[in-house]
């Protein structure tokens, strides 16, 4: 992955959030993202967001369950292993319904998660560059990325002018990597704002 | 919001169709009261009886969902649904009506339909020397029966109205005090009301007006699968009379939004309403104990098979097919096809329940039956368009209406 460059403004009001995403979005800047201590209402449309896919994939990730379910259990009552239980025939479809259930359920909810991490790039020991530690507590912290016409100042002021609380210029990893943040340090540098 | 249309008036194509449908009901209920409800054949009149008894049971387990959606969202501090809360309330104003139709043709199955010796509809009322009936006697006796149905519709009645009288107040602004003692007031009576509706919708009358045909039988969980029935149709008649509001330019704080999550409810609760059939059909399919088997017997193999099969795809099949897609619940055109299609499927539903085990041998199912549907929707249609015109559409000083309007899904 590569080093990119930023412009972060940090927001601690929703109501002043919503009308910069705007004017940043109409100013042709490119957000790379917004971090938010919680989920907020609507952030998605503002930025223009396209709808998200995943419930696609559940759907998806269900039936794979139910077909997955239904043909084993199908496989080992009928040709693998028959067997009479309680007069049964030998595929009883109301006794296979709660395990067809339980399955379809099982993989649609795994298969999302594994799906939500692989898109966010979360995981165990993935590691991403943290653009303000108070994203996490009161600010919503609004990034911008720059490219090479970019004037950071222009940029800082414009951040400031639609209510940005903080703002500062960044160079950072974009991609997510493996280790421990501790020993990364370096990449949470701040750079000097090129003129 | 350029004119906010805050008072529902009844046009006249509303009338006509209320008085044409009605008009329809209550000539085939003449003419099914004199061919079959006067014939000397007992089958015949259980049969004319029994179609009358599910029709009329079910559209006021239907109207009185309303009222039990009110009360569930109030008590769960529920702010989204004040934007069109009018709707369900005039919906439940129609249980008084309801109520005393079904009373009426209920006391009538139970008593005029009394040969003596042998009851077509309810045996319970000639136990003889059957031994489990004797046992039964507890419950299943004319005095309880009476008693129970009288209190359960009386009370679904008055404490309806106490809820859309607290509603009238919210149309006038309160000080802050007046406002806290509303807020208790409405609390207080949608808790009475849901434990009111548990006690009867959600386990005993459905045991008592209906699954009391088969009074060999019992299965307890008769009762949740009857209410799961009644609420999907009730959130579903509310979708129908959401959409008609606004196709007509009233409610312009609903919006789809508001119509997402009531497409949400009926999708929900048509799969709770699954599970709940399955649960009970699987436990005794599993078990198959002969004194339980007898209910599906008949209904599995037997001429009932087809309604059988046609209640559980119309049910359960199509709304998760058609409605799971979010487009799907907020385009008008597929809420309102589903709707239908619910409340049709339900009717169907309570159709087999009750005719299934009057007519064993064949299906009932014909004019009579649509006739009566016809009759029930033209009232419905009548006496929600005439509550509705009663009052305010949107009450303007509910404490939770900004939230409402502003509600997001």
């Amino acid at each position: 992955m590569a080093l990119k460059r930023f412009v972060v403004g940090c927001f601690d009001d929703e109501d002043v959030l919503f009308p910069a995403v705007k004017k940043v979005r109409n100013a042709g800047y490119k957000i790379h993202d917004i971090y938010t201590p919680f989920p907020v209402h609507g952030l998605d449309h503002a930025m223009g967001l396209r709808e998200t896919s995943l419930h696609t994939a559940g759907f998806i990730y269900g039936i794979t369950g139910t077909t997955t379910a239904l043909a084993s259990m199908g496989w080992i009552f009928t040709r693998d292993w028959p067997m009479n239980i309680g007069g049964k025939p030998n595929f009883p479809l109301p006794a296979f319904i709660p395990i067809t259930f339980e399955l379809t359920v099982l993989f649609a909810a795994v298969g999302m998660v594994i799906t939500f991490l692989y898109i966010c790039q979360m995981g165990p020991f993935v590691k991403k560059h943290h653009f303000h530690p108070r994203a996490t507590d009161d600010l919503f912290v609004m990034v911008i990325e720059c490219n090479e016409r970019t004037n950071v100042n222009d940029l800082k002021g414009f951040l400031q002018s639609a209510g940005a609380v903080e703002v500062d210029y960044q160079v950072a990893e974009s991609g997510w990597w493996l280790g421990r943040y501790d020993q990364e340090q370096k990449l949470y540098a701040e750079e000097p704002a090129v003129v | 919001m350029a004119s906010l249309r805050e008072q529902f008036e009844v046009t006249g194509t509303m009338r006509t169709w209320s008085m044409g449908l009605m008009g329809v009901g209550i000539l085939a209920f003449i003419i099914g009261l004199i061919t079959m409800g006067f014939s000397n054949d007992v089958h015949e009149q259980a049969i004319f009886w029994g179609t009358v008894l599910y029709n009329s049971i079910f559209f006021l387990l239907v109207a009185n969902a309303s009222m039990f959606f009110i009360c569930v969202t109030t008590l769960a501090h529920g702010g989204w649904q004040v934007a069109f809360r009018r709707i369900p309330e005039a919906i439940s104003a129609v249980v008084p009506v309801f109520g005393l139709i079904a009373i009426f043709v209920l006391f009538y199955c139970v008593f005029g339909l009394n040969h003596g010796d042998h009851h077509p509809v309810f045996h319970w009322m000639t136990p003889g020397n059957d031994p489990l009936l004797l046992e039964k006697q507890g419950f299943l006796n004319a005095t309880f029966f009476v008693v129970w149905t009288l209190l359960s519709v009386g009370l679904w009645w008055y404490l309806g109205m106490r809820m859309r009288k607290l509603s009238a107040e919210t149309d006038k602004p309160m000080d802050l005090e007046q406002g806290r003692k509303w807020v208790w007031n409405n609390t207080v009576m949608a808790s009475l009301f849901l434990v009111w509706f548990a006690l009867t919708v959600g386990s005993t009358v459905p045991w008592l007006w209906i699954m009391s045909i088969d009074a060999h039988w019992y299965s307890t969980m008769f009762s949740w699968y009857t209410f799961a029935s009644s609420f999907v149709s009730g959130m579903a008649l509310i979708a129908l009379w959401i959409i008609y509001m606004k196709n007509r330019g009233y409610l312009e704080y609903t919006t789809s939004e508001h119509l997402h999550d009531v497409g949400k409810f009926m999708f929900a609760f048509s799969i709770f309403w699954t599970y709940l059939w399955f649960s009970q059909y699987m436990l005794i399919w599993y078990a198959n104990i002969p004194e339980e088997t007898i209910y599906f017997k008949h209904r599995v193999d037997g001429p009932w098979s087809g309604i059988f099969y046609l209640n559980l795809i119309i049910n359960f099949v199509c709304p998760v097919l058609l409605l799971m897609k979010r487009g799907a619940k907020r385009n008008y055109t597929v809420m309102t096809f589903m709707a239908v299609l619910i409340i049709f499927g339900h009717w169907i539903d309570f159709n087999q329940m009750v005719m299934g085990s009057i007519s064993k041998e064949h299906v009932p199912l014909g004019w009579l039956d649509f006739g009566i549907l016809a009759l029930f929707a033209g009232m419905i249609i009548f006496f929600v368009g005439r509550n509705l015109a009663k009052a305010p559409l949107v009450a303007k000083y509910h404490p939770f209406l900004k939230e409402s309007i502003i509600h997001h899904t």
